[in-house]
């Protein structure tokens, strides 16, 4: 398989004042198209760091950065915008759905930075909510829906531009367990069904345990890559575990 | 542009998250707008007024009014002796190249007899020519005619005033009114005129041949027959005002044989001069008023400034989120220009509304004449949306350049 994103000698320093933080050191490694990654590393090893240039949001200070054979550390501003729209999905702890917008127009966000019709915007933001299980909820607000629901219309905002990877900073992070293994299971099913390359940054490994492969950071470092020979299925954990709420808590 | 209309609806939604927010800035603009346009209203409506009175005044006049003399030491005020004639008037005709006509008038005050109806006002003894100085034209019958102050005839014209007051609506033509015991024929009543500058109802008078008003009404000057209250002379052009000022006053300086270094026994006055300083000064206030009023109109806009340096801090977050899912830089810009546009050009239109109204209700209690232009409104509209644009620039710009990974992480 073709590798989706590749990275050589990856560095990043920051300076604090006159001391330079060396926050990741020399990192290379490659990440399959289509695969599940899961990057793990407690706070201060550089993965929430590394999220960030994987996602275009931060350039690397020295290094290369393949993604989709395109190099990003040659582009400008505005060029990233264009990357992080078409290519990359981001999902956040905090979910990060604008307040007071129905769930429909959060979906249908990234589009209104593309030249999509406001037809087309509003088919593939159904379209994105039905792959999540939220066709019923297009006009509800943020503050209407539970904290599962939420990262659940978070998860179609990011599939609605059809993109290569997705990236999840904690995404289980603000979500009881059992809600977390819920969005694991959408994830799960996106990356098999959707072939969609997802990467999630965790410092759980209960949440790593889904990935196919784990990534481990420590100072900046790679200090562990392996592959998963059985990851858990997410589709089976939820058929065991005890249903302790009702499905769905909605207010008002 | 659907894309200009999609930006103006999120900026609209914005909006309305923060109503009181949103209705409070748009309050330092609506002031603005409707203060400038309420107040260059005022100061256009004083000078359209002052502009109208200067014209039913008539055109290029100059007024001679018999000057102060010395006698034995003590200076007699203006008009205090007469000194001008009917000949001066004939003279000041003939003999000055720059003056086209001239009026001799005198004046008193009578009262006025038709039936049981009577009226006290100012009759003022004329010559026709005084008709077309002051520019006055007739709403029924005719003007008396050379041949009938030759012949001292004993017609009269009335002031719109006078003949409301004995004739009430009715064409007075060809009736008999009485003045001072000698009875008047009507021959015609003035077209209206209004107030003059000075503040006096111009249709208040009553004009009779100057013959005849001196013989037989006012009584004449007992020194001098001939004397005259005032003289009315018209300029041939604007041009040549100060041209026949200098000529009337060799020419009465001569006839009236005062020596060189002694004072003038006359005054002469341009009317138009004094009148277009009241046009000019009312214009100096209205422009005074306009930049008073505009000052508010940019305190409006520091107040969006502010609102909207508040907004980009409070929506920091959203802003990363959209940076994050493909907003450019100039998505960003646009998105926050616009919002400030809209709630300045939503204000400027409130505004202009509010401005049309007062300009109303002043011109209705205060009895002000106002004149909003169609002008002074565009202009209105077009500043609120610059002050939009201008105020609304920094924050815009501020958001646009905030790093996206801060921004998403801000609390």
């Amino acid at each position: 398989m073709a590798s989706v994103i590749e990275i050589k000698d990856l560095v990043k320093d920051y300076r604090l004042g006159d001391v330079p933080v060396h926050v990741l050191k020399s990192i290379s490694f490659e990440i399959e198209r289509g695969d599940f990654v899961s990057i793990m590393g407690p706070s201060g090893s550089g993965k929430s760091t590394l999220m960030y240039i994987l996602g275009c949001l931060d350039k690397a200070t020295s290094g290369v950065y393949m993604l989709d054979g395109i190099s990003v550390g040659n582009l400008n501003r505005d060029q990233l915008a264009e990357i992080r729209n078409k290519k990359i999905g981001f999902v956040f702890q905090q979910f990060n759905l604008l307040a007071r917008t129905s769930a429909a127009e959060n979906v249908e966000l990234p589009l209104m930075y593309t030249d999509t019709s406001a037809r087309e915007r509003h088919e593939r933001a159904r379209k994105a909510l039905l792959a999540v299980g939220l066709a019923d909820r297009e006009e509800y607000q943020p503050s209407q829906l539970s904290g599962g629901q939420q990262q659940r219309v978070a998860i179609a905002r990011s599939l609605v531009n059809d993109p290569s990877i997705i990236l999840a900073d904690e995404p289980t992070g603000a979500l009881d367990s059992r809600t977390g293994v819920e969005i694991m299971a959408i994830f799960q099913r996106l990356n098999r069904e959707e072939g969609i390359t997802m990467i999630v940054a965790t410092h759980d490994p209960d949440v790593a345990a889904y990935s196919n492969r784990s990534i481990h950071f420590i100072d900046g470092k790679l200090r562990l890559d392996e592959r998963l020979a059985q990851p858990r299925q997410a589709r089976k954990d939820l058929e065991q575990l005890p249903a302790e709420r009702p499905e769905e808590i909605v207010s008002s | 542009m659907k894309k200009i209309v999609a930006s103006i609806k999120i900026a609209l939604r914005a909006l309305k998250v923060n109503r009181l927010r949103s209705a409070l800035t748009m309050l330092g603009i609506i002031i603005g707008v409707a203060a400038v346009i309420a107040m260059v209203g005022v100061g256009a409506g004083a000078t359209k007024r002052i502009q109208e009175q200067i014209q039913s005044i008539g055109s290029n006049l100059i007024i001679v009014l018999p000057g102060s003399i010395t006698s034995n030491g003590v200076r007699l005020g203006s008009g205090a002796v007469a000194t001008l004639t009917q000949d001066d008037a004939k003279a000041i005709a003939a003999e000055c190249p720059s003056v086209a006509l001239t009026a001799p008038t005198v004046r008193g005050a009578v009262q006025v007899v038709y039936g049981i109806n009577n009226w006290a006002t100012n009759a003022q003894g004329v010559t026709p020519d005084y008709m077309t100085i002051r520019d006055y034209t007739l709403l029924y019958g005719q003007f008396f005619t050379t041949q009938d102050v030759d012949a001292a005839a004993k017609t009269a014209v009335l002031g719109e005033t006078v003949a409301q007051n004995l004739f009430g609506d009715s064409d007075p033509t060809g009736q008999a009114v009485i003045i001072k015991n000698v009875p008047f024929t009507v021959a015609g009543v003035l077209t209206p005129k209004g107030q003059s500058p000075a503040g006096q109802d111009q249709d208040d008078v009553i004009l009779l041949p100057i013959s005849t008003a001196t013989q037989k009404v006012l009584g004449a000057n007992k020194a001098n027959a001939k004397a005259v209250g005032s003289l009315m002379v018209q300029a041939i052009s604007p041009q040549a005002m100060d041209q026949a000022l200098q000529e009337i006053e060799a020419l009465l300086r001569e006839r009236h044989r005062i020596l060189p270094g002694l004072d003038d026994d006359f005054t002469i006055r341009n009317l138009t001069e004094v009148f277009e300083a009241q046009e000019s000064s009312a214009q100096v206030m209205s422009i005074l008023l306009g930049a008073i009023a505009s000052v508010s109109l940019i305190v409006g806009g520091i107040g969006i400034m502010n609102i909207m340096l508040v907004s980009v801090t409070e929506r920091t977050r959203e802003i990363g989120l959209r940076q994050a899912v493909g907003a450019k830089m100039r998505d960003i810009l646009s998105q926050f220009l616009v919002e400030a546009v809209t709630l300045s050009l939503l204000g400027g239109i409130i505004g202009i509304v509010v401005g049309l109204t007062s300009s109303l209700l002043i011109s209705h209690f205060a009895q002000w004449s106002t004149e909003v232009s169609l002008l002074s409104i565009l202009l209105a509209f077009v500043f609120s949306a610059l002050v939009g644009v201008f105020f609304g620039y920094y924050p815009a710009r501020k958001a646009a350049f905030l790093d996206p990974i801060e921004a998403l992480r801000y609390e």
